[in-house]
């Protein structure tokens, strides 16, 4: 019996993703947990390791190949003992990728079984396999398809408990818009914007083809400023004190080999907050509203594929030291790419701090289901009123965007003022 | 000496426990089926099949009367009861044999007998079976599956005595066919010896003591299905209550009371079809675990009583009291307990009903008064016989597919018919309701032309406004 290898589900907002890398070829023996392609999901670049062993009869799916539906057949395993696929045995349900070039395409298992039509070779299209590989298709009721559409629900992360593993109703029913990245619940669709066909590129422009992590922000920001109702709070910080304790740990902290930036003392101050103020660790889902139990801060790290927001767990519980070992190695990986899943999906506030290119403030869009976003300017010397004289005192900006169906104006004002007590009083974050 | 121990035993050899028992072999179980009186219970031997055969006699008598409409002239037709009644019989033994053939087929073993759970043996259960040739044997095995069926209802007064007052029983095997006659009860049993005695020739009256007939049904379906009824010259009463019955030789005095009114009316037979009870006594189920509410059996989703090793399907486990339902409780039961994967409990709402009385009627799922109580918006769509070729064609203009759609999601909550042949078409809307279609499928679906089941297509497009032949 030959094993389909499918398309994995990495990310829970993943419905398709590129087939980056095959590490094996036709004919290679593979041995269970090793790793076989690497694909590159929503965030990141994911490595798949072989479930079963034995021989690669076939790749299904070419590299490179984009577009690759979830549970798409992209490679075909065989068993021991066995030195070919069988007569007739086409690749099960597997996806057309979007992209891949012609030539890669998936070829028919059994090409002679279905002789294409003889056509004039030079102006004909390539022909397409004859088995045209349709599908890759997660199997849902159409009850089900339209009832998680109307909740916004990602079907790729629903179980099914139908036959054969078919999403039905009670299972869309049951579904919760989870702690992790969900498309806003509430959210209506967006309307599909008109394809831009009539951009027209002149000389020396250049067409760069998205990536999926590009297609991600794209479509979560989009969906979050169209779908969530943002307002704006702004504070001014005086973190001179937050400086002089960041100098006295680091004192210690670099014996140890770690040390502790402005950045960490700021996630360890929001968790700490969002901890006295549980109603703002919260997400707008269409029926209740879920009030998470841990408070995990994702914090966005900029890289040269483009925005991606690694979490630090229970970060109200961490001590400093652990926050800035552990956010340099996520902010390293997430560089890299090679973040795992579980480190980017989920957290229920973020924090995006633009002071080290000089911003002074900027309003930030909240990753939902988030309800909350800070945006962290640059902490500066600046003049400021002190009983009546002008004096310098470092501060710094920070602009809290919040979602108004979850926390209302004077929710969010009460969180800074936590906020700004930690900030400017860092020894009560021992407490 | 035969075999005694096996892993399934499926006391009762009826529609449920003899599928059950050929599912279970199939599994590679070992499986005997005990059952008292004859294999393929009362569906195959005195419920479905036998009254299917009468009423294909009542069908094709009630044609040929109305010869003329269709060009064709008949001098004469005449039935001969006692044929009519063996052609019945005939059918009944030739599935039951059949059933037999089946657990040959399927190496079951079949005792003739009746059981009775007898404890436990080291983790198996015990059933002490006395042979109906009086002989006694003791059966173990590690499960057992109940389905001993049910009977006939009887109320206080109204007893069945087989001769002046029937059960369905009596009413299947008439040495001769009654000149007159009064059905209480206008559930589908009653309804389809109203609808077949009528068809006849009989005088029929049905006492229904609910304010419409077919009570289940659409209250559509229940109105429109008295029209045809009294226009076929049935007496229908309705809230009507039946006493003070008074035996002569071979007729019955009774006193109806409805709307207000009491009158005495005489017939010549008495069918009481005033629902069913479960056979749960004598089944050695004292000092069990096993629950019983109202004469039936409690179960859990899984068929499963509560006492360790005991099982419970079919009539004996509550309604819907359909053998469809029993044949498939039977197969989800023995998977369960096979340990085959993705097995799922029965969901109710996507069991059909069909009655088949003329005109027929058929329906699966919510109603429509039934989908609003339970606080559902619902789009509704009907469609007329008389708006389908097929059906004027035949000769049968009368009747109407109606759809109940949840105006939000567009599930198919409910859909229900009355017509020719709509027995046969309900399973077009199970199907759809098992895989949870909506509209919008049912709209994509290509019905063929010309046929019945065009009406199934507009009268998903009726829901939404957009019939095409009305």
């Amino acid at each position: 019996m030959s094993i389909n290898i499918l398309m994995p589900a990495l990310s829970p907002t993943m419905t398709e993703g590129k087939l980056a890398k095959w590490h094996v070829k036709t004919g290679d023996d593979v041995k269970s947990g090793q790793v076989i392609c690497e694909i590159e999901t929503d965030k990141a670049t994911m490595e798949v390791e072989a479930v079963d062993e034995g021989k690669i009869g076939q790749i299904v799916v070419p590299e490179g190949a984009e577009g690759v539906k979830v549970n798409a057949v992209i490679a075909i395993l065989l068993e021991e003992g066995e030195s070919a696929l069988p007569a007739g045995a086409a690749p099960a349900p597997t996806s057309a990728p979007k992209s891949a070039p012609a030539t890669a395409a998936p070829a028919p298992a059994t090409p002679a079984a279905a002789p294409a039509p003889a056509m004039p070779a030079a102006s004909a299209p390539p022909p397409k396999p004859a088995a045209a590989p349709s599908g890759g298709r997660i199997f849902a009721s159409p009850l089900a398809k339209r009832i998680a559409a109307e909740r916004g629900l990602d079907l790729s992360r629903i179980k099914g408990t139908g036959p054969n593993g078919r999403i039905v109703k009670a299972d869309v029913e049951h579904a919760v818009p989870a702690a992790a990245p969900a498309p806003a619940p509430a959210a209506r669709p967006a309307p599909a914007p008109a394809a831009p066909q009539s951009v027209f590129a002149a000389p020396g422009d250049k067409r760069v083809p998205h990536t999926s992590i590009r297609k991600v922000i794209a479509r979560r920001m989009l969906e979050s400023k169209q779908t969530v109702p943002h307002f704006y709070l702004t504070v001014e910080l005086e973190i001179d004190a937050l400086l002089a304790a960041r100098q006295a740990v680091n004192t210690v902290a670099e014996k140890k080999g770690t040390k502790v930036s402005v950045n960490d003392m700021m996630i360890k101050a929001c968790a700490k907050a969002l901890r006295d103020h549980p109603e703002c660790n919260a997400s707008w889902t269409e029926d209740e509203m879920i009030q998470y139990g841990a408070v995990d801060i994702s914090v966005a790290v900029a890289t040269d594929r483009g925005l991606i927001t690694p979490i630090v767990r229970s970060a109200d519980l961490k001590g400093l030291g652990q926050i800035a070992s552990e956010m340099k190695d996520l902010a390293a990986r997430a560089k890299t790419g090679k973040l795992k899943l579980e480190e980017f999906q989920g957290g229920g506030f973020t924090i995006s701090n633009l002071g080290m290119f000089g911003i002074n403030s900027f309003a930030a869009i909240i990753n939902p289901p988030q309800a909350m976003i800070l945006a962290v300017g640059v902490g500066e010397e600046r003049p400021v009123v002190r009983k009546g004289q002008v004096v310098v005192r470092n501060t710094m900006s920070c602009t809290l965007a919040v979602d108004h169906r979850v926390v209302d104006g004077a929710m969010g004002a009460q969180y800074l003022q936590t906020l700004r007590a930690y900030v400017e009083q860092p020894a009560s974050m021992l407490l | 000496m035969a075999e005694t121990s096996f892993d399934i035993i499926v006391v009762g050899g009826g529609p449920g426990g003899y599928v059950a028992a050929i599912r279970a072999a199939q599994l590679g179980l070992k499986t005997a089926v005990v059952e008292r009186e004859h294999m393929g219970g009362i569906c195959l031997n005195w419920g479905c099949i036998p009254t299917k055969a009468l009423l294909r006699t009542s069908e094709i008598y009630g044609l040929i009367k109305r010869a003329d409409a269709f060009g064709l002239s008949v001098k004469e037709v005449a039935y001969d009861a006692k044929k009519v009644v063996e052609r019945s019989r005939k059918v009944a033994n030739q599935l039951s044999n059949g059933v037999k053939g089946l657990m040959r087929k399927n190496k079951i073993t079949v005792f003739d007998g009746t059981a009775k759970l007898a404890g436990t043996d080291g983790g198996q259960r015990k059933l002490a079976v006395a042979m109906n040739d009086k002989s006694n044997v003791t059966l173990t095995a590690k499960n057992v599956i109940l389905a001993t069926g049910a009977r006939a209802r009887q109320l206080p007064g109204l007893e069945s005595d087989g001769k002046l007052v029937w059960t369905y029983k009596e009413a299947m095997v008439p040495p001769e066919f009654p000149k007159s006659l009064l059905v209480i009860g206008s559930g589908a049993i009653g309804i389809e010896f109203a609808s077949f005695y009528r068809t006849m020739g009989a005088e029929v009256t049905v006492a229904e003591v609910l304010d419409r007939i077919l009570p289940v049904e659409d209250e559509e379906v229940s109105a429109f299905a008295k029209r045809q009824f009294e226009k076929q010259g049935m007496k229908i009463l309705t809230s009507a209550t039946v006493g003070n019955l008074k035996k002569a030789d071979d007729k019955v005095t009774v006193t109806i009371s409805a709307g207000g009114k009491s009158q005495e009316t005489t017939v010549d037979r008495v069918i009481s079809a005033v629902g069913i009870v479960g056979n749960v006594e004598g089944i050695g189920l004292e000092g069990t675990k096993v629950k019983i509410d109202k004469t039936h059996i409690v179960i859990d989703e899984w068929g499963f009583t509560g006492e360790p090793g005991v099982y419970a399907i079919g009539d004996v486990a509550g309604p819907p009291w359909l053998a469809h339902k029993a044949m498939h409780e039977g197969v989800l039961v023995v998977e369960k307990i096979a340990g085959v994967k993705g097995v799922h409990p029965m969901n109710t709402a996507n069991i059909p009903g069909c009655t088949y009385c003329q005109p027929q009627v058929a329906s699966i799922g919510l109603t429509e008064a039934a989908a609003k109580a339970k606080g559902l918006q619902v789009k509704v769509g009907k469609f007329p016989f008389i708006g389908n070729g097929k059906a004027i064609a035949l000769g049968e203009p009368e009747g109407f597919v109606k759809t109940v759609f949840d105006a939000k999601t567009g599930e198919l909550l409910g859909a229900h018919m009355i017509g020719a042949e709509v027995t046969e078409l309900i399973q077009g809307y199970s199907v759809a309701k098992t895989l949870e279609t909506t509209e919008a499928e049912l709209m994509a679906t290509v019905f063929p032309h010309p046929t019945l089941s065009e009406m199934m297509h507009e009268a998903v497009l009726a829901a939404y406004g957009r019939t095409l032949h009305i």
